[in-house]
């Protein structure tokens, strides 16, 4: 019973909120998580071709750049409201519009990483006969990886906190408790929302980091002693 | 094709933009609010980042601090602001969500901007006798203005484009007039306040570019 009383004297800190409503918050979390993981990976898919296409000439490139950064200036607020009448308040909307974000960061760190494998690698691959698509698959992909992962680091971590926009057409994940408990000043689901987001992030980046580890592990043997080269070009313009 | 022109309307129309929820109203906010975050950003970042810079220290805190700068979600910072008192203190709890979120690009990339001078150009002037003052001021500095620059550029159009998100709790700017159009579905007027927004930042932007051609510390040299 005393308990209790941290709702009604509305703290910022209440374990009877987390008691009584886990159900609520495991779903918007869950929410927050897919929706997340999947603007991440469709702009991935997307970005992939994009920055190969980029890469063909500056006829493509100029182009893509531009249209990517562009992008980046729409407010949040507007790009998920401009999209209301293509999608109506669906949850489709809010990864269309995550998806059109993530792309800047992810196509400008995949073309960085493709453009930074050594011309002399490309053409010792070329000299053991390597097609086009084995050299693209098994010497450029993995030597861009580290560029890559990068990339989809910033990108996951400023998706997880723009899901938060969402809100505005009821998708929002974690977003949702923060814009319900607004007119009732719930201090309680405001705080807790807000650092589950944050941790949410923290998680993510951590997850992704030990992918990279997993995926690239010569990057550790060849340096004991220097710093790990796997944070790749950080300074994108968008940085 | 029709919500254009709608919104070309709605931009023509000098109703929509007077009287105190106008979009006159409205830009005037949302261009003091960027400015006051950007300029408090800036006078937090930038010594912290020069000085860390010339001494050549805390690179993982540049880096790291880029990346928790992404993770803070605006929308649920402003919202903690507005279950505290700060909530009637005007423009306050923007600016300061906007210069949490400002502060990160700035310092990374004058730090970053600082440790790329090309360490034989440092050793030669340390070998004309240049000492450390003269060193940042007259050698790293403008080496460093250009990632500087590109620094302040990005975060300028970045808080630009996230002060809109204070319209979602209820505070002014320029997102207001989207949030308005939302509720009423007036596609037109989201369409016009997001054209704002996005010119907003874009003219900005171009300020910014004419701004660093004309103050840049190598803009002479550079012909010769």
């Amino acid at each position: 019973m005393a308990e209790q009383n941290c709702l009604v004297a509305n703290d910022w800190i209440c374990g009877e909120y987390l008691r009584s409503r886990s159900a609520e918050l495991t779903e918007a979390t869950v929410q927050h998580i897919w929706i997340t993981a999947a603007s991440v990976l469709i702009g991935l898919a997307v970005a992939f071709p994009l920055a190969l296409l980029a890469r063909r000439g500056r006829h493509f490139a100029g182009p893509v750049l531009g249209l990517t950064t562009v992008l980046y200036t729409v407010p949040s607020l507007a790009m998920f409201s401009l999209l209301l009448p293509l999608f109506g308040l669906s949850a489709a909307l809010v990864v269309t519009g995550l998806v059109l974000y993530s792309l800047t960061i992810l196509v400008r760190n995949i073309l960085a990483g493709l453009e930074a494998v050594p011309q002399e690698a490309r053409e010792a691959a070329k000299g053991m006969g390597y097609g086009p698509v084995r050299l693209l698959w098994e010497v450029e992909l993995p030597l861009a990886l580290p560029a890559l992962m990068a990339g989809l680091r910033i990108a996951t971590v400023s998706t997880v906190a723009l899901t938060t926009v969402g809100s505005l057409v009821g998708k929002g994940g974690l977003g949702n408790l923060i814009e319900d408990a607004l007119p009732s000043f719930f201090k309680a689901q405001v705080l807790t929302a807000s650092v589950l987001c944050v941790l949410l992030a923290v998680a993510a980046d951590l997850l992704l980091l030990g992918v990279q580890r997993l995926l690239t592990p010569w990057t550790r043997i060849r340096t004991p002693a220097g710093a790990p080269p796997g944070a790749g070009p950080a300074k994108t313009e968008a940085a | 094709m029709g919500v254009v022109e709608e919104a070309w309307v709605w931009l023509t129309t000098g109703a929509n933009w007077s009287g105190d929820g106008g979009a006159g109203h409205r830009l005037a906010e949302h261009l003091y609010v960027s400015g006051i975050a950007l300029a408090v950003a800036c006078a937090i970042a930038l010594p912290v980042a020069l000085y860390l810079g010339h001494v050549g220290k805390g690179g993982g805190l540049a880096v790291n601090l880029s990346n928790v700068g992404r993770a803070v979600p605006v929308f649920a910072v402003l919202a903690l602001f507005m279950m505290t008192p700060l909530r009637n203190s005007g423009y306050l709890p923007t600016v300061i969500a906007l210069v949490l979120f400002a502060v990160p690009p700035l310092l990374t990339n004058a730090y970053v901007g600082m440790t790329e001078v090309d360490r034989s150009v440092l050793e030669a002037a340390r070998g004309m006798g240049m000492s450390g003052a003269q060193l940042f001021l007259r050698v790293e500095l403008p080496l460093a203005y250009p990632m500087i620059m590109t620094g302040l550029r990005s975060a300028a159009v970045q808080v630009i484009a996230t002060a809109s998100i204070a319209a979602m709790v209820g505070l002014g700017g320029l997102g207001r007039i989207i949030t308005a159009g939302f509720n009423t579905y007036d596609t037109a007027q989201v369409f016009a306040g997001a054209v704002l927004v996005a010119l907003l930042a874009l003219v900005v932007e171009g300020v910014l570019v004419a701004l660093d051609r004309l103050l840049s510390p190598l803009r002479r040299r550079r012909t010769v």
